[in-house]
């Protein structure tokens, strides 16, 4: 009854869907209040029915329903409850599911927090979003149903695939969901501002919370990614430019760009067409990225041939918000109204700088993902493009942007004073100067290029610094006056600063545990200690311990600083006899921002066993700069004029006071 | 006594080869070993998902990883060594593709990309600039009827 209620729910959520893409827009056209705030009750009508479906099938892997087909194949009855809720979402018919969860619960943030958008493009936006979500309750009703029956029911599940059944699936696919769908938002209002023929600085204040929203949560989605791949995958890489990763970093990329452009648009009121533009590439994006995982086209270009029915449902769907949004774009852009004047030596030409080389890197990723899969089916050649392209073609853009970085937010809008900009960055050029020198002088000139790695983080982290210095006269005005300059400062300006100190902190990261890591691969015997980067480590043995769907052999290392015992590392191997899988738990100790990680390898009778042992320095600081720059991006978020419901109308002049 | 049974019945159950570079792999000299990594990081294992030989543990890859020291052991330098596995494998080992024809585009499209939108924005900006500090010279209409309006009786 359940899964009946839930796969009903979605049905009537689609019909709502289908009224909300056609009803608004005749009433936007018409002027007709009614009709456009009919958008309004449907978005929330669907995201409750898409709740009631999703809640539904939850409810379904709680309760280990078996006769559900999906909880079948992808749930046990001995799983910790955490992981019967996470493999809803563990599965393809279920990740669409939350998908469109999310999608349904933005159109009805925008129902509940647009009170301020003009109907009309309130409408259009509704509608548009309404658009999408039908195409995907329509992708998941026909071809991914999830709750479908099986007859008879059988017995017992065919358990959570191992890899997955870890905390980080809890978290990382709907924050990356989050941010995926969430620029959804930017693409809806994009084709609104393109119906109606009329885009100004307003339009981008509007959008801008949304995305940035979505920005947050992709860029905390795909450190949690990064950090659950590291600690999972028993080696210690953080990124490994699989085409499952780049299809979450492209909208990223992209993504960041219209952030940066929006805010030339909305201060400037230039760059129009341009941020209309890549509010649209943005989802497009996000949806290539959703076909490329979701239709098994990367795993082969065959594969996606012999169940094509998923894949080129999802490629029409591709076609036709992409197609149809970049012939809209084509059809209407003409019309809009070009503004704002600017030096190319400006904060404008500065952002135009960042979004040049955002979107060159963002196509490079986009052309490193499709091309063995284009180059094998047009001539049947394969070749792999991996890590070592992307750094190589990557890698010279994100140092240019770094270089620039902290120029930007130092040049005055419109026209900007390059050698003052410079004067003031001084300390910055000195600091990176200085952690050059000092690298070189520690760790030698052998990768010669990792020092001057080290040295331009640290340009950009004392550049984000010496902005707010500059803005808030530290050091130079007495510090009452500083102090009200801080608060005056704008939350946006804040925002930027530390964002940008966020970035600089993960390449400092990236440059120094993928250069200085050291490792060691070792047989033990018991009692026996390894030594690595100053830390001894002595094997204790080796034990049998029982999970609850698993079974677990867990190694005992003491682990000791000059002598001194500083813990206890237990890396272990999870063997799952439902999916006859084994999966490596790796042991991490963190020490400062570095990380001791320790992995076992093939055990023998006598407890002798292989190990992998890697010291990883500063390590932690990718995912802790991740979490910075969103940081930033919520002090951003948090600025009064952006806040999601800001501006204020101009009928109330007592709160308009106050600015 | 019976724990380490238990452990030794459990232990077969295990797939073998369940770490990625194992201690028996590993060469003597460190110098050669070294190199072998090196050589490991750019070839692919090809059962998985864009993951290099050196990190996987797929039984495949360690039997590239023999080979590639195999090949070291007889003398072959690092390019040797990536050629001979080409051969044997096919290009689609490499994790970084070959600049060919068929990768013309892989390799170009990016600087292609910088540079197109280099070149366009330096035109944008110059029309812009034209369009903002020059206005359009008079036309002969123009001048004539300032002409009038400047000195009134010249006509």
């Amino acid at each position: 009854m359940i899964p009946e209620l839930g796969h009903y729910a979605l049905v009537l959520a689609l019909a709502l869907g289908l009224i909300q893409s056609i009803v608004p827009v005749i009433g936007a056209r018409r002027r007709d209040a009614a009709l456009m705030r009919l958008a309004d009750t449907t978005a929330r009508m669907q995201c409750a029915f898409v709740w009631i479906a999703f809640l539904a099938l939850t409810l379904c892997y709680v309760t280990s329903d078996f006769s559900v087909r999906t909880v079948y194949e992808n749930s046990h009855s001995l799983m910790p409850l955490i992981y019967k809720i996470t493999s809803v979402w563990g599965n393809h018919e279920g990740s669409m599911l939350l998908w469109v969860l999310i999608l349904s619960l933005f159109g009805a943030w925008v129902a509940g927090f647009g009170g301020n958008l003009p109907a009309t493009l309130k409408a259009n936006v509704l509608a548009v979003q309404s658009w999408i979500a039908s195409a995907f309750y329509l992708f998941i009703l026909l071809t991914s149903n999830p709750f479908l029956r099986l007859q008879p029911a059988p017995f017992e599940g065919r358990d959570l695939n191992p890899i997955l059944q870890d905390p980080g699936l809890a978290i990382h696919p709907p924050l990356l969901y989050l941010g995926y769908v969430g620029f959804s938002i930017a693409f809806s209002f994009a084709i609104a501002a393109l119906i109606e023929g009329r885009i100004d600085a307003a339009w981008a204040r509007w959008v801008r919370p949304w995305t940035l929203a979505a920005w947050m949560c992709l860029t905390l989605g795909i450190a949690m990614g990064s950090y659950w791949a590291y600690y999972t995958l028993g080696w210690g890489g953080f990124w490994f430019w699989d085409p499952v990763e780049n299809a979450s970093l492209m909208p990223w990329l992209a993504g960041t760009a219209l952030l940066h452009s929006a805010v030339v648009m909305e201060k400037r009121n230039a760059l129009k067409i341009w941020t209309i533009l890549l509010a649209i590439l943005t989802f497009s994006l996000s949806l290539i990225g959703t076909f490329l995982v979701r239709s098994g086209v990367l795993t082969s270009v065959h594969s996606f041939a012999n169940d094509p029915r998923r894949g080129i449902f999802i490629l029409a769907i591709l076609v036709l918000f992409i197609g149809g949004g970049l012939t809209l774009f084509a059809w209407r852009a003409p019309t809009l109204k070009q503004g704002g004047l600017f030096a190319p030596i400006s904060r404008e030409g500065a952002l135009v700088f960042n979004n040049l080389f955002l979107t060159t890197a963002c196509l490079t990723v986009l052309v490193g993902t499709l091309y063995p899969l284009a180059l094998e089916a047009l001539t049947g050649a394969k070749i792999t493009v991996g890590g070592p392209f992307f750094n190589l073609t990557f890698g010279p853009l994100f140092v240019a942007l770094m270089c620039v970085m902290p120029f930007g937010p130092m040049l005055a809008w419109k026209r900007g004073d390059l050698l003052g900009a410079a004067q003031r960055l001084m300390a910055a050029f000195g600091v990176g100067l200085v952690a050059v020198a000092v690298t070189l002088a520690l760790e030698g000139t052998k990768p010669v290029l990792a020092p001057f790695g080290v040295g331009l983080a640290f340009y950009v982290m004392v550049g984000a610094l010496v902005d707010l210095i500059e803005r808030t006269g530290l050091f130079r005005a007495p510090l009452a006056t500083v102090r009200a300059r801080a608060a005056g400062l704008p939350r946006s300006a804040w925002g930027t600063a530390v964002a940008h100190f966020g970035i600089a902190t993960s390449m400092l990261g990236i440059i120094c545990a993928g250069t200085w890591g050291s490792e060691r691969i070792v047989e033990v015997k018991p009692q026996q200690t390894v030594s690595l980067s100053g830390y001894d480590l002595t094997y204790e043995g080796i034990a049998e311990q029982p999970g609850p769907n698993y079974s677990a052999l867990v190694g005992k290392f003491t682990v000791r600083e000059g002598g001194v015992p500083i813990g206890v590392m237990e890396p272990s191997k999870r063997s799952f006899s439902t999916r006859g899988m084994t999966t490596n738990e790796a042991a991490l100790m963190i020490r400062g921002a570095g990380q001791l990680y320790l992995t076992l390898g093939d055990s023998k009778p006598d407890g002798t066993t292989a190990i992998r042992l890697y010291y990883k320095p500063l390590v932690m600081l990718i995912w802790l700069g991740a979490v910075v720059m969103m940081l930033g991006g919520a002090l951003s978020l948090s600025d009064r004029r952006l806040r999601v419901g800001a501006p204020k109308p101009a009928t109330k002049p007592a709160l308009q006071a106050a600015e | 006594m019976r724990r380490l049974a238990l452990i030794a019945l459990f232990l077969t159950l295990l797939p073998p080869a369940a770490l990625a570079v194992t201690p028996d792999e590993a060469l003597k000299d460190p110098a050669l070993e070294a190199r072998a990594r090196t050589i490991s990081r750019e070839l692919r294992c090809m059962v998985c998902q864009n993951q290099s030989i050196d990190d996987s543990e797929a039984p495949l890859a360690h039997d590239l990883r023999v080979l590639v020291r195999d090949r070291l052991m007889k003398g072959d330098d690092n390019r040797q060594v990536l050629d001979f596995i080409v051969a044997r494998y096919g290009e689609f080992v490499l994790l970084k593709p070959r600049f060919e024809l068929r990768t013309l585009a892989l390799w170009g499209l990016p600087p292609a990309a910088l540079l197109a939108g280099v070149i366009g924005l330096i035109v944008a900006l110059r029309r812009r600039r034209t369009a903002a500090t020059e206005p359009a010279p008079l036309s002969a209409a123009e001048r004539q009827r300032l002409a009038t309006l400047v000195e009134p009786g010249a006509d």
